[in-house]
């Protein structure tokens, strides 16, 4: 049946497809081109080639890198620490008590499985105002600083993302058959063992969408470093420096775009390598 | 083994009694308002001690059960004060006069009915709905439509589906400036003023933003669905003599109603939450005249107006009060969409 499809068919579909993806990838072509001109060139000429030069891309960059309002190597920083300490915490964690809330059918257990469902609907607006008084408070009590540090967004994000990480996980564990763990068990291997030495390893697949599903988030997260870090902090990640950077120089369509340009290249560069785990770990987080 | 096992008691005693002494030290030094900055450290160190103490104490019966508190324990606790401790005392101080900082009375529903008197308030949530229901309707048909197109005979496919997919990689503050910067320098030659500075062109553009950066996604998740539908059962259906729009909607259609409800859930819940390409595209600025009223909040959507009550207007109990709302709507919808979706897999 397919064989019949007309050529005309054919070119249409082309044709649209095409057209679509023009469309979709005008405003990172725009941002491309305009990244070589200077700030007079931009507004005299957006859409163009002309104006564009190798030395203004360079004077571009240095101006955007070493801005103190952006100070990207140091947001680069925090971003890469926050995001990688997130993920390791989250994948460690998450699947020790996804196991144990799978594996124990007791009435606890199952509440805790039920709370973290449950939870998942809770927007982030309705707990974001407390959350920045609790940890205030639980900093000043036990002398850590909760807020403005690198370990306390790390620990707000391991509660935020524990849920869906649990979820996910929890999913993958029941297709576990149980008769593995008590093959180990009775091959002398310790409770924490088969943890460790069977389940964790089986649960690679599952922990690499997790990985992609939480990293796509937290490395993208806007509201909760900023509220935790503060605009005018000393420590910040990417996309709140970007909005700094932005709210100082209005206008400055030159530096604004170059700072665009170096916060999106990270998630591009990650994208070619591991395209087909992304897009297949986007697509199983939301089905499951 | 004798050997070993009274090793692991006396090095689990030890754990247990330096932790306890450890943790008991530091948090008897904050009781007495000490400042003194070894505090922390000792907290943690106190507290990693106990936990490993826990960890080796030799018992037969009991080491299930520890391993099973110890394992639950971080998640648990970081669940507990970022996510649960925050949502009591929110909807606690939603009923109070909280500053940020601390609350002196109890006002009753006072927050509430202040916000519904709130013309820029009710503003809000109205184009909030209005921005939920067009984006629901646009950004699946949008995304369907490219998923038909990546799953008919289209040359280079790949390519196709990661240039929909690529915007939504990108964070929302960033993908703001860029599309503030297409509709005021690029666009702009072509409209002459610039779509942001009316108030319903620029609602109309943020929704476009929002497809462009939403439907490679919800796309991505049709064709998944698609993919499913047997080949022999397309099949037979071209040997009956329907034809394309007949398999569409009698086979294809009734075939991913699963995914269906998946894309619509997903896509309410997160066009509900907006927050990152209001901000960044129009900070929710754009005159408009409402209930009697002039406005200068006109594209402000609800996540955004919850913000900028507490942060920029410090009125941090209304705010709270706002998003308590905020997730009761949130919550009623997240059921409903839950109850459909179940009685539609029955009938199934």
């Amino acid at each position: 049946m397919k064989t019949k499809m007309k050529t005309s068919h054919l070119i249409l579909i082309m044709a649209v497809a095409i057209v679509v993806a023009a469309y979709t990838l005008m405003p990172f072509f725009l941002v491309v081109i305009n990244v070589f001109k200077n700030a007079n060139g931009i507004v005299a000429n957006p859409v163009g080639f002309a104006g564009m030069s190798v030395s203004q891309l360079m004077t571009n960059l240095s101006n955007v890198i070493s801005n103190s309002n952006f100070s990207f190597w140091s947001a680069f920083g925090t971003s890469a620490v926050v995001t990688i300490l997130s993920l390791v915490l989250l994948a460690v964690f998450g699947g020790m008590a996804a196991w144990v809330i799978c594996r124990n059918k007791t009435r606890w257990s199952s509440a805790i499985y039920m709370v973290f469902i449950a939870s998942m609907i809770i927007p982030f607006q309705v707990v974001m105002l407390p959350l920045i008084s609790t940890f205030r408070d639980v900093g000043k009590f036990v002398g850590l600083s909760m807020l403005q540090s690198i370990p306390g967004i790390v620990f707000a994000y391991c509660g935020f993302g524990g849920a869906m990480t649990v979820f996910i996980l929890t999913g993958m564990i029941k297709t576990i058959p149980y008769d593995l763990e008590e093959a180990a068990s009775i091959d002398g291997c310790s409770y924490e063992g088969i943890y460790f030495h069977i389940i964790f390893p089986l649960l690679r697949p599952s922990i690499v969408t997790v990985t992609i599903l939480n990293g796509m988030w937290i490395w993208n997260d806007y509201l909760l470093p900023s509220l935790m870090l503060g605009q005018s902090g000393k420590v910040k990640t990417l996309p709140v420096a970007v909005q700094a950077f932005v709210g100082s120089y209005v206008k400055q369509w030159d530096l604004i775009l170059t700072a665009a340009l170096l916060a999106m290249i990270p998630m591009i560069i990650i994208f070619l390598i591991a395209q087909k785990q992304i897009m297949s770990g986007m697509v199983e987080g939301a089905v499951k | 083994m004798d050997q070993n096992t009274t090793g692991k008691r006396i090095l689990s005693l030890v754990l247990l009694v330096v932790g306890v002494a450890l943790l008991g030290a530091s948090l008897a030094l904050d009781f007495m308002g000490s400042s003194a900055s070894y505090r922390g450290p000792m907290l943690i160190v106190g507290a990693v001690a106990l936990l490993m103490g826990l960890y080796f104490y030799p018992t037969l019966t009991k080491h299930k059960s520890i391993i099973n508190f110890l394992f639950l324990f971080p998640l648990l606790f970081t669940f507990a004060v970022t996510v649960i401790i925050p949502l009591v005392l929110g909807i606690f101080y939603s009923f109070t006069d909280w500053t940020g900082i601390k609350y002196t009375e109890f006002v009753g529903l006072a927050n509430y009915i202040a916000m519904f008197k709130e013309t820029s308030f009710l503003w809000s949530l109205i184009i909030t709905i209005l921005f939920v229901v067009f984006n629901m309707i646009f950004v699946n048909v949008v995304g369907f439509c490219l998923a038909l197109l990546c799953t008919s005979r289209l040359k280079g496919v790949g390519f196709f589906r990661a240039a929909y997919f690529l915007p939504n990689l990108i964070g929302g503050i960033v993908l703001g400036y860029i599309w503030q910067f297409v509709f005021n320098n690029v666009l702009v030659q072509v409209t002459g003023t610039s779509l942001l500075s009316k108030t319903p062109t620029a609602f109309a553009a943020i929704i476009v933003v929002y497809i462009w950066q939403y439907a490679g996604y919800i796309m991505l998740i049709y064709v998944n669905g698609l993919v499913t539908v047997p080949g022999d059962v397309l099949e037979a259906a071209a040997i009956d003599g329907a034809n394309a729009v007949t398999t569409l909607f009698r086979i294809k259609l009734p075939m991913i109603a699963s995914t269906i409800t998946i894309c619509t859930f997903l896509t309410l819940t997160s066009a509900f939450k907006q927050f990152d390409v209001n901000m960044a595209l129009t900070n929710g600025t754009g005159s408009v005249q409402f209930m009697g009223n002039y406005l200068t909040n006109g594209t402000q959507m609800l996540a955004l107006n919850i913000y900028n009550t507490a942060i920029s207007k410090n009125s941090y109990a209304l705010g709270q009060a706002k998003a308590v709302l905020f997730f009761i709507i949130l919550a009623c919808v997240s059921l409903i969409q839950v109850r459909m979706s179940n009685s539609k897999e029955v009938e199934m």
